[in-house]
Parts: structure tokens; sequence; C-alpha cells
């Protein structure tokens, strides 16, 4: 573990080499952020992957032409303009295969991706032996290699990540359009095919300087897991944006740091850690879309139900007990209980435990329960929303009695307050009686059959 | 060009590995999955890095059940989290392969300093030098390599041979092959699993780049020239095969037109399955390109004729 | 191309036609001699019809009669093998502004991050143009879309938590963001509940008495003659178009639905497999 000095020092950018490392990694991981929500939205992650690939060809060319030309061949831009030019190669390439056989998206996408690769596997072999010229480090371009980078590399990382930031913000009314129906995009005049054209031109560029940094294979990673990361906070496309470019920010600055503390870890490698780890967070902790919300909310809902419907049924067995037409809250037999619903003995005895807890139950002798004030008036407005519902579907949407207890039970737990009171604007005209409506249909109070 | 009994070891090396590949590479990509490929051939990286940091050697048993763990994990991960996250695949899949990549880079890392085991050796090995290690076998001496592979085909075989009528229901319509009784979510697995195993077997000797190329790119073309899955399979292997034998000669040959020494025949190998890609793409009697606008030009030469016997 | 050689009623259509002054330049839309193949096989052939002003026009036919084809080789968005659909006496690139398309709800993914008033302003991105963001004027208006859909007060909604009606009613308010005189509306009662149901039907009447065109692909015949005043039966070809009472005949449901009769698949099919 370095002392604290060291990793302040790194965090806050201090020293001039880590700087440069750090800042473009966290400008390329803002912009790959941006481009790849679109590209994730636009349901062709996956076309990053095949892309990146495919610059491994433009790499070696562009290696072998500068030394032909009389350089060293190691220019930056150089190497980066003939991965580009590949990498373009390979979309045109791509799209060529989806439109003209009957070959689907993966299929090519594969294509591209590993004969691409291969090429450039096979002219890399070759431009190594080139006389005179050393091709030493092209093959950083496949894992990355950070630590060699110098002010002009940067300068044009963040000019790419910058425009690449920019246009895609620019643009964001067009690709959301492409992206969520490109049909309607197209039926309005909108050139679908240049727009898809230009997004795959923002992954190239992204793609093209992420190769310096982080290398060829580790690049795809920051254009999928920040805005999958994103999409699990939110389910607005602006708010899923910035939040995307953040989670790439970040992990690019982090992970630079930390690659810079322990110079044994690679950058590239630790970035995407950092990223997946953000990723892993979000999906189970997120609030809108993350699992464990959703599964807490899931059980909240159920607990819920079974509240009701707990409720309900002693509710309804009071109403039975009743002599005359008022229901009085008065201990009931548990047995009679358990042949309202199909509750085996340990659930029926778990949502009792729960319906004490939350003070609806006083106790009672064994054998029996007995409502609280407080369950007895809840019990009282759950049978009353149930039996509003059903008259509401009996009335209105021509549901026989005899199924409208089903059809009722399940949407009435997900009623809000704002429905009950439109429900009984609907039906206060009907001569309903309130506050709780005898049930529109006999109340069967023997075991039902498994549904 | 000097042709060698040591160039006739690399070809059928090279052959039988692509062999291989294509057999599973069909089904992958009539389930669509033709990039599960790429992602498991990248992420048995840790699972061979664990391995070696285990046993300390490059013994094939460990390593097998390195990679295998590895590819198998990798299915399962990108199934859950589309599942459970409700994730895009494509998306699921990339997360979980370029982790396990950067995971496996990092161990290597960490090992590199008393190993020579590099990522590089992954990505294009060396099929070149794979007929120095040679094993005796029944009296003959035959590189090590052929035979590792010589043995994932047969297996790969046997399992399409004897599955192939599952596999061809749970490819075309996994539900239905639930509701009779064949479970797609274990021959999903069990795909999976021959993908690894086949990556593992290709890596010691040929490099993962042959085994991307090879699942999917011979099976693209074979689904360019028919449209029945037995022939399919065929045409696949067939073609993988003659990738192997192309891009081997090309790996001589092409090189010196430039004025270089050879290249690696791995990357060559995956060169000559796209060519024969092409040709299928341009050539195919069905519905290849030039074909295709041959015979346009001559039902548009003979319309008159059709005319005239019309009225 | 190949499927002008079966074409024997209209001997060699010039390809890429200009319009010929057959019809009046008003028509809404007019079709003549449309023909769609899908990877060689026909599905639409010879498609002739002249949508008058201000109808109320259902599209009925079985499955794959190339109903939503139909409107899709309209909008440009499916290439014609031979033919020309004209909108307003235009070809559809030039009449853009005047028509609304309402695609099929499963069209779209309906888990992206939108809102119900993010889609609605999509209506007026044609209008906008490239690079300017939805204004004040456009949300107000793409309030009120909705209001008139009756869901004003789900705006702000992600869209997958909309029912099934509401998501159509989305659709519908977005073809209403676009201002058209022309609307083609792919199945919107597909699957849709009886209010929204109830609530389209009453939308299509006010754009009809609005002098505004609605072509309307539907495929429930028991409602057929109280939605629409005029119709198109079709099965691969137009098996009958006009006044829906006249047209909804026995006789023309036999054509249009009747099993035997569907030789013009058998047709096509063999045509797709002539080539190979």
């Amino acid at each position: 573990m370095p002392p604290w000095s060291d990793i302040l020092e790194v965090l806050t950018l201090q020293t001039y080499n880590t700087r440069l490392v750090v800042l473009s990694t966290s400008l390329l991981g803002i912009a790959a952020g941006l481009v790849g929500a679109f590209l994730l939205l636009r349901k062709r992650s996956l076309m990053g992957d095949a892309l990146s690939h495919a610059t491994l060809p433009g790499v070696a060319i562009a290696f072998a032409v500068m030394v032909s030309l009389g350089g060293t061949g190691k220019s930056l831009p150089g190497l980066l303009l003939g991965a580009t030019i590949s990498g373009v190669a390979g979309i045109v390439t791509m799209l060529l295969i989806r439109n003209t056989t009957r070959l689907r998206d993966d299929v090519a996408m594969g294509f591209v991706l590993s004969v691409f690769f291969g090429i450039g596997v096979a002219s890399l072999q070759m431009v190594q032996n080139i006389p005179g010229a050393s091709a030493a480090g092209l093959e950083s371009f496949i894992y990355g290699k950070t630590a060699s980078m110098v002010h002009s590399d940067f300068i044009l990382i963040a000019v790419v990540a910058g425009v690449a930031s920019l246009v895609s913000l620019a643009l964001t009314k067009e690709f959301l359009l492409l992206c969520f129906d490109d049909g309607f995009a197209a039926s309005q005049g909108w050139p679908t095919l240049m727009l898809d054209m230009a997004l795959l031109g923002l992954v190239t560029a992204v793609t093209v300087i992420g190769l310096q940094a982080v290398g060829l294979i580790l690049v795809i990673a920051f254009l999928i897991t920040p805005p999958t990361a994103a999409r699990f906070w939110t389910n607005n496309l602006v708010p899923m944006l910035f939040l995307s470019a953040g989670i790439g920010g970040i992990s690019g600055w982090l992970g630079a740091s930390i690659s810079a503390l322990t110079p044994q870890l690679p950058a590239g490698a630790v970035i995407v850690l950092v990223a997946a780890a953000l990723f892993l967070i979000s999906m189970l902790f997120a609030p809108a879309r993350g699992v464990i919300p959703r599964l807490v909310r899931q059980g909240r809902l159920r607990r819920k139900v079974d509240r009701q419907h707990l409720l309900r049924a002693a509710y309804e067995i009071l109403e039975s007990m009743a002599s005359d037409d008022e229901t009085r809250n008065i201990p009931l037999p548990m047995d009679a209980l358990q042949g309202m619903r199909t509750w085996t003995p340990h659930q029926l005895g778990k949502i009792l435990r729960v319906a004490r807890r939350e003070d609806h139950l006083e106790p009672a002798v064994p054998g029996m329960i007995r409502l609280s004030e407080p369950g007895f008036g809840e019990a009282a407005r759950v049978t009353r929303n149930h039996r509003l519902w059903e008259s509401y579907l009996i009335n209105y949407a021509d549901i026989a009695p005899s199924h409208v207890d089903r059809d009722a039970d399940m949407v009435e737990h997900i009623l809000g307050a704002d429905l009950v009171s439109e429900l009984e604007a609907d039906l206060d005209s009907r001569d309903i009686v309130l506050p709780v409506p005898p049930s529109p249909h006999p109340i069967q109070t023997e075991p039902r059959a498994e549904a | 060009m000097n042709w060698t009994s040591f160039d006739t070891w690399i070809v059928v090396v090279g052959a039988l590995c692509a062999v291989a590949c294509a057999l599973p590479g069909c089904f992958l990509v009539l389930r669509k999955m033709s990039m599960m490929g790429d992602a498991i051939s990248h992420a048995v990286l840790p699972g061979l890095a664990i391995a070696f940091l285990i046993t300390g050697t490059r013994a094939s048993v460990p390593m097998f059940i390195g990679a295998a763990t590895a590819g198998v994990l990798t299915a399962l991960f990108t199934q859950w989290i589309s599942k459970l996250g409700n994730v895009d695949r494509g998306a699921a899949m990339g997360i979980v392969f370029t982790t396990l990549f950067a995971v496996g880079l990092i161990l290597i890392r960490q090992a590199a300093d008393h190993v020579d085991l590099d990522p590089g050796c992954v990505l294009y090995g060396a099929i070149e030098l794979t007929p120095l290690d040679e094993v005796h076998f029944g009296g003959f001496a035959i590189p090590r390599a052929a035979l590792v592979n010589g043995v994932v085909l047969i297996a790969n075989l046997i399992i399409v041979l004897s599955l192939f009528k599952e596999l061809k229901l749970s490819a075309f319509d996994p539900d239905l092959a639930n509701t009779l009784g064949f479970s797609s979510q274990f021959l999903h697995y069990l795909l999976m699993t021959m993908v690894a195993i086949t990556t593992v077997a290709a890596f010691e000797s040929v490099g993962s780049i042959i085994v991307i190329a090879m699942l999917i790119v011979p099976p693209a073309t074979a689904l360019l020239l028919t449209r029945s899955l037995p022939a399919m399979l065929w045409i696949a292997s067939g073609t993988a095969a003659a990738s192997a034998l192309i891009g081997h000669v090309s790996a001589i040959v092409v090189p010196g037109w430039f004025g270089f020494d050879a290249t690696t025949t791995s990357g060559m190998i995956a060169f000559a399955a796209g060519l024969l890609f092409f040709l299928a793409w341009m050539f195919s009697p069905s519905e290849g390109l030039i074909v295709n606008q041959i015979r346009q030009k001559r039902t548009q030469m003979q319309e008159p004729v059709m005319e005239e016997s019309n009225g | 191309m190949h499927t002008e050689s079966l074409n024997t009623q209209s001997s060699f259509p010039p390809k890429n036609t200009e319009p010929r002054p057959e019809h009046p330049p008003e028509v809404p839309l007019a079709i003549h001699d449309l023909t769609v193949a899908y990877h060689r096989k026909p599905v639409l052939w010879d498609i002739e019809l002249n949508i008058p002003e201000g109808k109320l026009v259902g599209i009925v036919g079985p499955n794959g009669a190339g109903k939503s084809t139909l409107l899709k080789a309209c909008l440009d968005l499916i290439p014609k093998t031979s033919g020309w659909a004209h909108i307003y006496g235009k070809p559809y690139r030039k009449a853009r502004h005047r028509v609304a398309y309402v695609p099929q709800r499963e069209s779209v993914d309906w888990d992206f991050p939108v809102s119900a008033l993010d889609v609605v302003a999509m209506g007026a991105y044609r209008r906008l143009g490239w690079f300017r963001r939805v204004n004040k004027a456009e949300t107000e208006r793409a309030r009120n879309a909705l209001d008139q859909v009756g869901i004003a007060h789900l705006a702000d909604r992600q869209i997958s938590q909309l029912s099934g009606g509401q998501q159509q009613r989305v659709f519908l308010a977005r073809a209403l963001m676009q201002d058209a005189d022309l609307y083609l509306m792919d199945e919107p009662f597909a699957a849709v509940d009886a209010a929204t149901e109830q609530a389209i039907v009453k939308l299509l009447r006010t754009l009809s008495a609005q002098g505004k065109t609605c072509l309307v692909v539907h495929h429930d015949l028991a409602t057929v003659t109280t939605y629409f005043d005029w119709l198109v039966l079709l099965n691969m070809r137009v098996v009958a178009s006009g006044p829906a009472e006249e047209t909804f005949t026995r006789e023309n449901l036999q054509k249009t639905y009747g099993g035997k009769l569907n030789l013009l698949e058998k047709a096509a099919e063999a045509l797709g497999h002539s080539i190979d």
C-alpha cells in the first residue's frame, strides 16, 4: 500500500506524467460513455467490439507506409489515421454483409472482427521484420500502453474526445429518434443510414483514441459498461447520458490513478475493473432498476397483498357472523380464516405474525383471532375497495360476476387513492351503498381449488 | 517455395483445429450467438491464468479445466446479467468478457515474473512451432498439437452426431425443444463448453484468433451456399480445412510479394477464411451478388419474348 | 425486374414513372401498379388504389396479406419493385409534411429511457430540423396532443410503465403532433382495451370531420362497417375498394379470405423458388 501522500498526489494530478495519463483516460471515458449510450440504445453494443478489432490492420499498414516514406513509423496521428481507415472499412463490410445477404448482424460482426483481426495479426508480423525499423510497441495497441503517453498524444486524445462528446450531445435529438424508432425516423425524412454512419463514426473515433490508452480489447468495455450501468439509475435519456459520461470518466480517473500507484497493474485492465465494479454496484443497488431494490419492492407488494387478503377475509367472516346488518369487530375462529383462501398453515402463520407486528391484530384466545380497532377500520376499507372495483368491472367492463372476484384481486392491490376516488365518483350515481357495499356475488367460505 | 513435412504438419494441425471449431460454430451462428465465440475466447484468459498460478505448469489438464470453467462462467454471467438486470444480451456479453479479460491480464502480469505465459501467445499462438513438440503415438511421432486438436475434433464430432436432432431443434425453436423435454439450457451450456474447450486446445497450439474466425466464418460461408443443416456442417468443415491449407501457403507466399518474410499462419488462416467467404458472397449459385446481377440481366433480356408469348 | 414478366395486364410498366394525370392532384393517396417483393417473393401485386379525401379508410385482409407492407411502401420505408404511390399528387419525399405515420406498437422497444411526452415530441422533430432542441411551444403542443388522446396526466411516465392502450395513445398523440393531412396507422386497435378503442374511434372521427384522411390497418371484421366509411379489401392485391357498405359484401370477403383462392400466394412462392 503506497503512503497517503502518494495517493493524494496521484488523485489530484500533481505529477506531470500522471496528469497526462489520468486526464486522457478520464476524457476518453466521458466521450465513450456518451457515444456508448447511443450504441447501447441502438442495441449494437458489440459493434464496438467488431470495430476495435477491425482497426488493427490499419495500424500495421500505416506503420509500413510511414516507414517506406522514410519516417520511423511511430507517429501516433499516422497510426491512428490508419486505424480509422481500416475501422471504417470494417463498418462498411459489416453493413454490406447485412444488407446484401441473409446473414444476421451477429454474423456480420463476427466476420469482420475475426477476419480483420487475422489480417491485422498477419500484417503486424510482417512489418515487424522491416529492416531498419523497429515495430516493437505496435502490439501495445492490442493491450494498451498508457505509461508511454506524451504531451502531443494527450492533445490528440483530448481534442478527439471533446469533439466526439460535443457532436453526440448536439445530435442527441436525432440519435434518440434513430435509436427509439428508426422506421418513424425514416418516414419523417431523417437520413437514418447517415445517422447510423455518424454514430458509428463517433464510435470509431473513440475506439481509435482508446487504442493507445487501454488497447483494442479493453476499449470495448469503455463503450459498453458505463452506459449499461447508467441505465440502472434512470428512465430518462438525458440523465442517463450524463451518468454514463460520469461513470466512464470516473472509471478512467480512478483506474489510471490506481495503476499509477501500483506500476505492476496495467492501466487498461484496472480501468475496466473499476468500470465493472461500478456496473455491479449499479446493477445491484440502483433504486430505479437495480436488482435488490426491485426485489424489495416485489416483497413489499407481496406483503401488502397478503395483508389485504387477510383483512378482507377476516372482514367477510365477520360479516357472515353478524346477526343484524351491522358488522362488529368480534373475535373470529382461525379455521374460518383458513377456509377463505388457499393458505397453507405455515403461510397463514407468517401472515398473522406480520399483521400482529403491524398492530392489525389484538391478542385473543388460542384458535381465535381478533382485529384491533385500526385493523378493523383497514379491513373495512380494503373490503370496500374490492367491492367498488368489482362493481365497476361488472357495470363497465362486462365481466361476469362469477369471475369478477379474481379479476378485481389482480388489480386492486395496486390501486392508488386517486383511482379509488374516481371509482367512487363513477359508482356514486348508481345507488351503491357506502361505506362497505354488499358483495355483488356470493362469498365462498369453503377452501378454493388451487388456482 | 520449399514445402517440407514440417509444413504438412502445420496444415494438418490447422485443419484439425479449424474443423473442430466449425462444427460447434454452425450452431452458434444458427442460434444468433456468433459473438459468443469471440467473448469466450477472450474470457478464457483468467481461467488459464488461475490454472497456471495454482499448478505452476503449463500442463494440459488443469488448463483445460480452467478454461472450460471460465467459458461456462462467461455464458452464465451473460445470462444472469441480461435476465436479472434486463440488459441487452450483446451488452451483457461485452461487459462479462472484457471484465474477465482484464482480470486475466492482471493475473498474468502478476505471474509474468516467473513464467513465460504472455497474452500475445494466447492470441496468435505459434502454429509454426507445433511440429517441434512431438509425442509418440502407436509407434508414430506426431506433433502434440495434432493429437490434442484431433481429440477435440473427434469429441466435437461425437457430440454433434449423437445430439444432432436435439441441437438442431434447440437452435431452431428453443421453446419447442423445452416442451419436448430437451433442455435447451443444457444444450446451450454444452455448446458453450464445447466452444471453451475447443478454444483452449487451439490456444495451446494455434492461437485463439483462428478459433474466433473458424467458429464464425466457415459456418457463415456455408449458410450462403446451402439451407440444409447437414450440408451446412459439411461445407463449413470443408471450408475450414481449405482455409488452413490456403492460409499456410499464403503465409509463406504472400509476404514475398511485398518484400517481407513469411508471416504468421494463424492470421493468414483467418484471412483465407475471409477470402472464401467473399467468394461465396459473390458467386453463391443461390444468392451470390454477382450471380444475381447476371441473372437479372438475363431475365431482362428474356422479357420481350415472354411478353409476346403472353399476348 | 423479374416480377414484371408475370404481369400480364399492364404491359411493361416503365420504371420510375412520372405521375400521369390520371387522377386529380388533390387525391390524398394514389397508388399505381405497385408491386413489392421481399427476398424476391412478391407480397403485393399490381396495387391500383385511389383514396378520396376526408375519408376514414379501413384496410382489411388476412394475415400476410401485405397490409403493413402497403403502408410502408407508401412511406418509402421499403423499396418498390415497380409502380408508384403519390401523396396529394407528389412522391412521398416531397409530401412528407402532409403525412403522419403510426407504426405497429411492437415495432419499438418500450423499455427505452424516454417519457410519454418525449415520444410525442418526436412528432415535432421534422419541423424542428437538425440540431434544434424541442422548445417550449412544441412541448406545449405535445401536452395538448396527449390531452387530446386523454392521457395528459401520464406525460412524465416512462413508456414501459404505460398499459398497451396508453402506449397506443402515445403513438397517436405523436401523429397528431405532426399536424398532417393524411394519417397512416398500422393496427392501432391491436391489443388495446375497450376504452382506448373508443377513444381512437372518436379521434378518427374528429380528424375526418376536419377533412383529414385516415388509412387504418384493421383486423376486426365485426367493427369494420361501424368504424370506417371507405374500405380496402386486400390480399396481396386489391380485392375491392369503395364505400364501406357497398364493399363489405359476402362475395368480396370470400374473395379476400377464401382459402382456395390463394393461387396467387402459390405463384409467388413458386416465383421465389424458381430463380434459386
